[in-house]
């Protein structure tokens, strides 16, 4: 059985209030992403669509897309695994076509989050995790992620200001991607500055700049064989590795809050899978929801020791020009994370770089990328590594 | 034809309960005599907090409850500024997970602690506690 490539990828931007429906929404992303391919819906011989469903009225997506975007007669289907959805979609897709089951498959993320308020939002997230032990006592994403901060800090000696430098690091890309929904910079005196509501505790340690912001938005991936990439695609990107995860979903199942154990897990079949170790890696997107959460996830992919993801960020190493640019397309904190369409999205930044179509954000001649994508707090992780050839 | 009773205790857990009918109902009534409890598999003898009806390790369904007691050991905590919908009137109010060796329990900390005396490693017991708005949560507090 031959390789499997992504041959298409494409995006809507991020943006509070798309001014449509869900299907709408999903045309602009598979338009976007058809018109990247070159292929048309003929070549399509089934499809993936990939969300959290509990933002929409209409029951079932995968249907409506298929009819609204000319992908009858070809089967389709719905797939969630929270903010993991879509890199679930890309492996199963991998799976489909390395079984010979299909040929192309078209892998479409989305999300609608903003026809409901932001605490409803949250209430929605929160039920993410334990809705029978948890959410009773009022549990919400940042508070989560908000525990593993406030460990990792006490125990590795991690500071507040460690925090502010990823976001910092967001903004510097956020304002030069297109796509992103929070364009402006974002600096280290905004924290330190009550006034500014970057500074805001919204659940400690975790201030407004450290989290991310919802968005609606929409992703697609092409992914299809060796042969037809070879046939339709201008620009093949491989897929070279692929691990996945899961941990127990209640607090009391962890044995950890200073590390992700499911990405720990995922990163290292992703690299077996590949054959490659940390250090081959030239480019990397890391699910930086909150920024702990790229903390968390330069240690778990092995771009740091425990406790010394401080020294990547404070030494700029994961800048555009340090030895292991991450999230140069603003990251989740910038172009913010509509949940079903954000793993798409981190691949698509992945391919354009491997490409080297990546323009302002280009990192030099890189060869193989790699996206981390979690699915609630750490209940999911899907590590997938792409390569040029 | 009478109505069937239908066991729903369990939406007295917490400030909002999104479940209202389990196999470990129970635990409420327990909670309501002030006794936080978990279950322990009959068969193989492991111990689940949360409680659990079912045994994935040896796939029976047949537990004993225990209690848990004693004191446990802060690991994480987070103090939310802003809650979820239908929480308001709680806050701010801080959620954790302690350690109580063998097994680990996520809960609220007791309102009355103040902020600068919650520290990762401190001691702290669990005790039932009722809501202001009557239903029933349990709370780390100082031993």
């Amino acid at each position: 059985m031959g390789k499997v490539a992504i041959i298409g990828v494409g995006q809507t931007a991020f943006v509070r209030g798309y001014p449509g429906s869900i299907r709408e929404l999903a045309f602009d992303g598979f338009k976007d992403c058809m018109a990247d391919a070159g292929i048309t819906v003929k070549d399509i011989d089934a499809s993936i669509v990939c969300s959290a469903p509990e933002y929409d009225k209409q029951r079932s997506p995968s249907g409506v897309f298929a009819e609204y975007l000319g992908l009858n007669p070809q089967p389709t289907f719905y797939l969630e695994s929270l903010c993991s959805s879509s890199t679930t979609g890309l492996k199963l897709a991998y799976s489909m076509i390395k079984s010979g089951l299909h040929d192309v498959v078209a892998v479409i993320g989305f999300q609608k989050m903003s026809e409901i308020s932001s605490a409803e939002s949250q209430e929605r997230m929160g039920r993410g995790t334990d809705v029978q032990w948890e959410s009773p006592f009022g549990t919400m994403m940042p508070a989560y992620y908000a525990m593993f901060a406030g460990a990792y800090m006490e125990k590795y000696g991690a500071t507040l200001e460690d925090l502010a430098l990823v976001r910092v690091k967001a903004s510097t890309y956020g304002q030069i991607n297109e796509k992103a929904v929070y364009r402006k910079a974002v600096t280290l005196e905004m924290f330190s500055d009550p006034e500014n509501p970057m500074s805001g505790p919204v659940s400690s340690p975790l201030r407004v700049g450290d989290c991310c912001a919802n968005a609606d938005g929409c992703s697609c991936l092409i992914v299809a064989s060796e042969e037809k990439a070879k046939e339709l695609g201008k620009k093949p990107v491989w897929i070279l590795g692929l691990g996945s995860a899961s941990a127990p979903v209640n607090m009391a199942g962890r044995n950890s809050f200073t590390t992700l154990e499911a990405a720990e897990i995922a990163a290292k079949q992703a690299y077996k899978m590949a054959g490659i170790s940390p250090k081959d890696v030239d480019v990397a997107e890391v699910h930086d929801c909150f920024t702990i959460a790229e903390m968390l996830a330069y240690e778990a992919l092995g771009f740091a020791k425990p406790g010394e993801a401080r020294d990547l960020i404070r030494g700029r190493e994961t800048y555009r020009e340090g030895s292991i640019p991450v999230n140069v397309d603003g990251g989740l904190l910038s172009k913010g994370h509509p949940i079903g369409a954000t793993g798409g999205s981190q691949v698509r930044t992945i391919v354009q770089q491997l490409r080297g179509e990546a323009g302002d954000i280009q990192v030099k001649d890189p060869e193989i990328g790699l996206v981390h994508n979690i699915g609630g707090v750490g209940l999911y992780a899907n590590v997938t590594i792409l390569g040029r050839s | 034809m009478g109505k069937r009773e239908v066991d729903d205790r369990f939406k007295k857990f917490g400030t909002v309960s999104f479940t209202s009918i389990t196999k470990t109902n129970d635990f409420v009534s327990q909670l309501e005599q002030g006794k936080i409890m978990g279950t322990q598999c009959k068969g193989c003898g492991l111990r689940f907090f949360p409680p659990r009806a079912d045994c994935y390790q040896c796939m029976k369904s047949d537990m004993e409850w225990f209690e848990v007691s004693g004191t446990g050991k802060l690991l994480a905590f987070s103090k939310l500024k802003y809650g979820p919908v239908g929480f308001e009137g709680d806050l701010p109010y801080c959620i954790a997970v302690v350690d109580y060796g063998g097994c680990k329990v996520f809960g609220r900390i007791d309102k009355a602690i103040e902020d600068r005396d919650i520290q990762i490693g401190m001691e702290m017991k669990a005790v039932a506690n009722t809501l202001p708005n009557g239903q029933l949560n349990y709370i780390f507090t100082n031993p």
